[in-house]
């Protein structure tokens, strides 16, 4: 099982630190990160493996949403299961 | 294998345009439930909505977070009433005050049920529960209602018909300080669907399993955004970008339903492949027709590009889940969206021009404010009308009218939420009290004997 977490918002420091923090935390395995800063917007990808999770995948999304909040930025965290389904016959 | 532009497209379709799951209805046979004693059959059937249902909102919930993508509403639809309350020599309305606090103690937002079948005449049970629907629905606030006066196969009823113009009246009437919003809980249909997820009209089919899970999508805000990008195809490449786009929309109303039940160990039954609009700014039907070249919904040319629309909705679904069903098509309802609101206030869109439109939607005449005046046999009429529509073409078609009593034509009636609000529409008041009460039954038509 693996979910998606997308950053989008203006750059500030420490943002891929706060998230992979996150990550650590609940035990979510970083697989890959894609990261592009234009001019002064930040936008990352990053893949993650939730088959080991602490505790319930809902309280990482939860727990995202609440640090995009803080930092003034959009952080989605998706099962990846949505985006295989919508974009794949 | 995932790449970034799907990733970034999902999560612009989601935050963006407004693309949703518009409802997780989950159907309850209350068929069991059956008893002549009043206070013990609506006993059963608050057990068996609380039992089958109490995790509904919960698991809802729980996928919207996973996935990332909101789910406006948790419902259920139930057995028409009028079937259950058959057996008991009382007022159904009792059944309302069940249903609404059963829906209540499980948390959904509505429930649709408090129901008739009398396409071919009344069985006992179905005048007497007709008869309750205005007080039924005014002394609730989540309970809907739902009266199917005509089929294909078997005509059109026009005692129902009748009837109905009356009780429409009276459900706005007993309304009145709550913005007549009874008339608001109310659908008269032809061609009633079974499996139907969507409100005011939804209610569980007899020939249905005991409990199942039905889903309706939406998403016309994702459909106008990706027409907005070719402003110089031709009419065949936007029929192939509508199919396209709402394939990727059903495709997730199919991953939160196969979800959905089995988390809640319940059988999955249809994804009804819908474009549904809110009065949110950029999740209109009216505007898709609008990005297709209309000047104004309503336009002459609106029949022919909502007919495109439907129909690519529905091949473009098809592919994309495993049950289709429900209503399946563009929603037009008028106070729910934003550009059908405009359009009918600045005069380019009028009834007549709706009920041309509901020969090639998914449903009928949705969420129209009349004036507060309209005589009863006049909404017997247009719902005569609406059903003919339906009972020739074989679809679906609805009459969901709202009164403003007290108000007259440019005036508004403003719900609030996905409700929306409805400029007073003009309706013509010519007289159809002779026809409408001739009584009887309007045979159905060449075209039903198939077999």
């Amino acid at each position: 099982m693996r979910a998606v977490i997308t950053v989008i918002g203006k750059d500030t420091v420490g943002i891929l630190t706060k998230v992979s923090g996150i990550c650590t935390e609940y035990n979510a395995n970083v697989i890959e990160v894609t990261q592009s800063v234009l001019q002064d917007m930040f936008a990352m990808i990053m893949l993650v493996d939730i088959s080991k999770l602490n505790k319930n995948f809902t309280e990482l999304t939860d727990r995202m949403s609440q640090l995009g909040d803080e930092l003034g930025l959009k952080i989605h965290t998706m099962h990846e299961e949505i985006f295989n389904t919508m974009h794949s016959v | 294998m995932l790449n970034v532009h799907d990733i970034l497209e999902t999560i612009r379709m989601i935050q963006d345009e407004c693309l949703d799951i518009r409802t997780i209805t989950m159907g309850v046979s209350l068929l069991d439930c059956i008893d002549s004693d009043i206070d013990k059959a609506c006993e059963k059937v608050y057990d068996k909505i609380t039992r089958c249902a109490q995790n509904l909102v919960r698991v809802g919930e729980d996928i919207e977070k996973e996935y990332g993508i909101p789910i406006i509403n948790k419902r259920l639809s139930v057995t028409p009433i009028a079937i259950v309350s058959a057996a008991c020599n009382a007022s159904p309305v009792k059944f309302a005050l069940t249903m609404e606090k059963a829906a209540k103690a499980v948390g959904v937002n509505l429930i649709g049920g408090y129901s008739a079948l009398v396409q071919k005449g009344f069985s006992a049970g179905d005048e007497r529960l007709i008869r309750s629907i205005p007080e039924a629905l005014a002394s609730t606030t989540c309970v809907c209602s739902s009266v199917n006066i005509g089929s294909t196969k078997t005509g059109i009823n026009l005692d129902a018909c009748k009837l109905m113009g009356g009780i429409v009246r009276e459900c706005a009437e007993r309304t009145v300080d709550d913005k007549c919003f009874g008339a608001a809980k109310l659908v008269v249909f032809c061609n009633a669907v079974d499996d139907n997820p969507f409100m005011a009209g939804a209610f569980h089919g007899v020939g249905e399993t005991d409990c199942i899970i039905n889903v309706g999508v939406s998403g016309p805000g994702v459909v106008r955004s990706a027409l907005s990008k070719y402003p110089d195809a031709d009419i065949t490449q936007i029929s192939d970008i509508i199919k396209k786009t709402a394939y990727k929309i059903t495709r997730v109303g199919q991953l939160v339903g196969v979800t959905a039940s089995k988390r809640l160990g319940v059988p999955f039954g249809i994804v009804d492949l819908s474009l549904a609009p809110t009065p949110a700014v950029g999740d209109s039907v009216a505007h898709i027709l609008e990005e297709i070249g209309l000047e104004s919904c309503g336009a002459c040319g609106t029949t022919a590009t909502l007919a495109l629309l439907n129909d690519a909705v529905k091949k473009g679904g098809v592919m994309a889940c495993s049950r289709i069903g429900g209503l399946s098509g563009a929603f037009i309802p008028v106070s729910e969206d934003a550009g059908m609101i405009d359009a009918a206030v600045c005069g380019s869109l009028s009834i007549e021009k709706l009920e041309a439109m509901t020969a090639v939607c998914s449903v009928g005449l949705d969420m129209i404010v009349v004036p507060g005046d309209t005589p009863a046999d006049v909404i017997s009429g247009l719902i005569a009308d609406e059903a003919a529509i339906g009972m020739v073409n074989s679809k679906t078609t609805a009459v969901r009218v709202i009164p403003a009593i007290g108000m007259k034509e440019g005036e508004f009636l403003d719900w609030g939420g996905l409700f929306g609000k409805g400029p007073v529409m003009n309706i013509n008041k010519y007289s159809p009290s002779k026809f409408i009460n001739r009584g009887g039954q309007i045979p159905a038509p060449l075209h039903s004997l198939k077999n």
